[in-house]
């Protein structure tokens, strides 16, 4: 099989890489980039363990072949914190036990903070209806829901130092 | 209630211990840093991949590799005639073991990859390996094999039939075993002025941890270690058993944990893969990785449940329970897993008696080989069945007499003051106060007004149901000379050991294996309690047999009672030493020292006092340390508890069913559970939750279900259910706090309270809201369309008839 050279902003870092045609995006990011804090559970799009943003939204990188990301710009869960800062997101899945064995816990912050960023305010069932594509087998999701409200309360207090919240991979950069 | 978590900078060193602080685990985890096995590379990694069975029960005529070997990147391939231990001298079985014996137990070879023949789909005929993973699994899908077909078998009580298809021998019975008095049983039954029955099934579940299974091994030929990073709950005991398959010694083999995602009991148990990972790795001299893809934890992950029970139950005019009998068949898949013999038996039976004073029970239960993957302990393992059957017996016996259900079940309760008590079924209670959670339940359910609510909404045409589920749960077995009674082929003490280092932190390192419960947060609190010295001064380590002296492991929800004990048995010892070196350089008598917030002090000279911390570094300098003491500040134990303890609960399901479309809507679930003391109530919260909805998974959604070729239908998770977001209610829980006698810190267990107590909750919560249609029971999963048979006369998933003709013998029937 021909290897294609594609390239792939990171977290802001530009990488080259060559990758089989059938190379799946979250293999690429896992095995040939390092990127392992996005978890494969499935393979089928069905978990959403491998949940990325592509050019600011919200993507199954195991559904996306590699070459199909070409040149795109992708957040994973490694882009989240700014500097040494949480990402709220992250608060809010540390305070309200939002998770137990972690593995589904990227994803469904990738997940969620696109939501968030289409929804500054939702409802409950509104944040279930937002992550009904993520499954988590430990946590029964409530402390999920929580913290996504959580995390929705902290985006809507204005940030302190004027700056703008930072959304990962999406407009507010 | 909702708990809110605490920074542990703010929580008071006294308070620490019982306190909701957040969890250390999780800046690894939300930031992607958290290394699982799938994570770790090795330089010359190759990857493993294994070729399965497509059917469930074949006779192997032919397996031709050649195709797969001839593929560009394929390192290897393996059958079963290319293992051998020539390599070293302990040899090595490549069949693996069964760690619980039985009286009556058939023992079947169970082989690592296939000798002639399959038994269930999944089965392992060969492995190749290759450079990259997508190459490795190419390879597998080209290794040929030629199938003579044999009828197969997946039901147990079909396969215990006369003429079902046989996987081993003769027959298809793996065991036969009973508990109880059976003639005190019959003369209940024969005396009784009520009986009921139920005819159930509780079917197989896939557990689905999130993480797949996975295994990476290393071999170094130079110092002969071979070094496995795996999925596991139990690193030591995979090492000892891992060991005797493939013939490397113990203490040349190290089993490291890295971060798992979750287990629900599936990562307890030795399989195949992990073995021919580590055999293959050591055989070509080169890391190799093994990752399950979703398809083959379907079907390879032990599967859990699996009964198919007959039951009655015994009353007298009054309700009062006088007898309990109970037949059950089990399915234990194609081959004996590791711990497969105790769950329907001594983890099942033992809990027949629920929370229930029952003068008379008994319980039999044979075992039965089916062509579906081995079924082992999955979160509950014994106790959710066992739960299930007297929970949906209590249902029907309140129905029965005419009594109220909560109040048919308080006046069956072991009363409080009854503790410890004996049950009929060889077990005794440590303690319980079982009308707290129920009072409690009941208020948060206002139950006072809820049958008026139930009986407007009927004559609206809406049916409201609420369901009853008081459940008794059975964590940490023991102690360990019982466990050999009963046939466990292991100890089930636990062991730690708790470490100063000279400058005054510590690290303690537990034999249990944390996977998600946050040890490294508990344990810290328990130690950093017991030492009296700050929190974020007590590291924790787990799940590496090298760092770790001994364990047994995380399952059984053993970890706080018999883990966290050992933790502090460790610490007492350590403060002992401590006291006597305190006393030393205080010349002082050890008698006159008193321990207190870490602090060594004279009786009656409070100036006269030595920091733990100071004691720690005096005991590395060794200068001056009592007569004929080594120096040095650290102590092990293992703790071999005295009893079991016994959790117990009310939860309460309030639902709302559709009888024209079957659909069912949670309007309430509320939980109280007494867990003894709590050392992180948020952790707590966080473990009923997610028991809560594995068990609301099992009565609505899941379930493996198998075609007559014993081929797996529900094999992804666009088959099988996995509950999503919206399919869990929001549930409210609390607490009340009965503290066990049986361990220094007065816990429990909390992992598999949730997922016991559920289902029948849900179950007897739609049973209530259908009584008008006389619907008694539907068989779990409740979906849409057995609700709806149920409730239009179509009854093929119950006993129940249309409104008006009560039907008492029913129960469920197929
Ligand atoms: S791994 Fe991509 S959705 Fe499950
Ligand atoms: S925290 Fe374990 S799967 Fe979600």
């Amino acid at each position: 099989m021909t290897d294609h050279e594609i390239t792939l902003t990171v977290n802001g870092t530009d990488h080259e890489l060559s990758v089989e045609p059938r190379t799946l995006l979250v293999h690429a990011l896992r095995d040939e980039l390092g990127y392992t804090g996005t978890n494969v559970g499935c393979e089928t799009t069905t978990c959403g363990a491998c949940t990325v943003h592509m050019d600011g939204e919200a993507v199954k990188s195991c559904t996306v072949l590699a070459v199909q990301a070409d040149g795109e710009r992708i957040e994973t869960v490694e882009g989240l914190e700014s500097g040494d800062d949480y990402h709220p997101i992250q608060e809010g899945f540390r305070e309200e036990h939002g998770l137990q064995c972690g593995y589904c816990t990227p994803g469904m912050m990738m997940t969620a903070t696109d939501l968030l960023r289409e929804n500054p305010d939702p409802s409950r069932e509104e944040i279930r209806e937002g992550l009904e594509g993520n499954l988590c087998r430990c946590t029964g999701y409530q402390n999920i829901v929580n913290a996504v409200e959580n995390a929705a309360a902290e985006l809507d207090e204005p940030v302190a130092d004027g700056g703008e919240v930072r959304w990962p991979g999406g407009e507010g950069e | 209630m909702t708990i809110d978590s605490m920074d542990p900078e703010e929580v008071d060193a006294a308070d620490i211990l019982g306190s909701a602080i957040e969890r250390r685990e999780d800046p690894a985890l939300i930031t992607g840093d958290a290394e699982y096995t799938d994570d770790i590379q090795r330089p010359g990694m190759a990857h493993m991949a294994v070729a399965r069975s497509q059917y469930g029960h074949a006779d192997l005529e032919g397996v031709d590799t050649s195709a797969a070997e001839e593929m560009e990147g394929v390192v290897a391939t393996y059958t079963h005639e290319d293992l051998h231990g020539e390599d070293t001298p302990e040899g090595g079985s490549f069949s693996l073991p069964t760690g619980w014996l039985l009286d009556s137990l058939e023992q079947v070879d169970h082989p690592i990859l296939a000798d002639g023949r399959v038994r269930y789909q999944g089965d392992a005929i060969a492995v190749v390996v290759a450079e990259d993973r997508y190459t490795a699994r190419d390879a597998a899908e080209a290794v040929s094999v030629d199938y003579g077909r044999r009828d197969a078998v997946t039901d147990p009580r079909e396969a215990l039939d006369e003429g079902a298809p046989a996987l081993h021998g003769e027959d298809n019975v793996a065991f036969d075993w009973e508990l109880g008095d059976s003639d005190a049983t019959d003369e209940a039954f024969e005396s009784a002025s009520h009986t009921v029955s139920i005819d159930v099934e509780n079917q197989l579940l896939v557990p689905n941890a999130m993480e797949p299974r996975a295994a990476v091994a290393d071999y170094s030929p130079g110092s002969g270690e071979l070094e496995v990073f795996m999925t596991s709950q139990n690193p030591h005991l995979h090492r000892l058993l891992m060991s005797g398959v493939i013939g490397h010694p113990e203490h040349k083999l190290r089993i490291k944990a890295p971060e798992v995602g979750g287990g629900f009991g599936s990562k307890i148990h030795h399989y195949a893969d992990e073995a021919l990972a580590a055999w293959i790795a050591k055989d070509l001299e080169r890391p190799v990785k093994w990752t399950a893809t979703r398809t083959e934890t379907y079907v390879t992950d032990a599967q859990g449940r699996g009964h198919r029970t007959e039951a009655e139950l015994a009353m007298d005019d009054d309700g009062r329970i006088t007898g309990l009998r109970v037949d059950t068949k089990a399915n234990l898949g194609a081959y004996l897993s590791t711990f497969a013999p105790a769950v329907p038996t001594w983890l099942y039976g033992t809990l027949l008696s629920g929370q229930y004073d029952i003068p008379a029970i008994h319980c039999s239960v044979t075992g039965a080989f089916t062509n579906v993957p081995p079924v082992d302990a999955y979160r509950g393992a014994g106790r959710p069945e066992a739960s299930f059957v007297v929970e949906r017996l209590a249902h029907l016996g309140a129905r029965e007499v005419d009594m109220d259900p909560a109040e048919f079940r308080r006046l069956n309760f072991v009363p409080a003051d009854e503790f410890p008590y004996e049950t009929q079924v060889a077990v005794v209670y440590d303690s319980g106060d079982y009308e707290k959670p129920l009072d409690k339940a009941l208020e948060m359910v206002d139950y006072d007004s809820f049958r008026e609510r139930q009986e407007q909404a009927r004559e609206e045409g809406r049916y409201l149901g609420i369901g009853f589920s008081c459940y008794i749960e059975a964590c940490g077995l023991a102690p360990s000379e019982l466990a050999g009674q009963l046939g466990a082929q292991a100890g089930l003490w636990e062991s730690s050991l708790v470490r100063f280092h000279p400058s005054g932190t510590v690290t303690a390192f537990c034999g249990t294996s944390g996977h998600g419960q946050g040890h490294a947060t508990t344990y810290a609190q328990i130690v950093a309690n017991e030492l009296g010295i700050p929190y974020d001064d007590v590291e924790v380590v787990e799940g590496d047999t090298d760092e770790i002296p001994h364990g047994m492991g995380t399952y059984g929800s053993r970890s706080a009672a018999v883990g966290g004990s050992s933790l502090v048995k460790s610490s007492e010892k350590l403060v002992e030493k401590a006291k006597e070196i305190a006393a030393h350089q205080l010349e002082a008598d050890p008698d006159d020292i008193e321990f207190e917030a870490g602090e060594f002090r004279l009786a009656g000279a409070p100036d006269r006092s030595l920091g733990i911390k100071e004691v720690a570094e005096q005991s590395y300098l060794a200068h001056d340390m009592p007569e004929e003491m080594e120096p040095g500040l650290e102590a092990t134990s293992f703790y071999d508890p005295d009893n079991f303890v016994f959790p117990f609960g009310t939860h309460v399901a309030v639902v709302e069913v559709d009888p024209d479309s079957g659909e069912i809507e949670f309007e309430q679930y509320a939980a109280v559970d007494d867990v003894g003391n709590q050392i992180n109530p948020k952790i707590v919260e966080g473990q009923i939750h997610g028991g809560i909805a594995q068990g609301i998974g099992q009565a609505l959604y899941e379930g493996a279900e198998y075609d007559e070729n014993a081929q797996l239908l529900t094999g992804s998770m666009q088959d099988y259910a996995v509950p999503k977001t919206y399919h869990i209610p929001e549930m409210e829980t609390d607490s009340t706090v009965t503290e066990s006698p049986h361990n220094p810190l007065g816990v429990k267990g909390v992992g598999e309270a949730g997922t016991i107590a559920a289902p029948q909750a849900v179950v007897n919560a739609v049973a209530d809201a259908l009584e008008p249609f006389g619907v008694e029971g539907i068989e779990m999963p409740l979906t849409a369309e057995r609700v709806w048979e149920a409730t239009n006369g179509r009854a093929t998933t119950d006993g129940g008839s249309p409104p008006g003709e009560g039907d008492d013998e029913g129960g469920e029937k197929r």
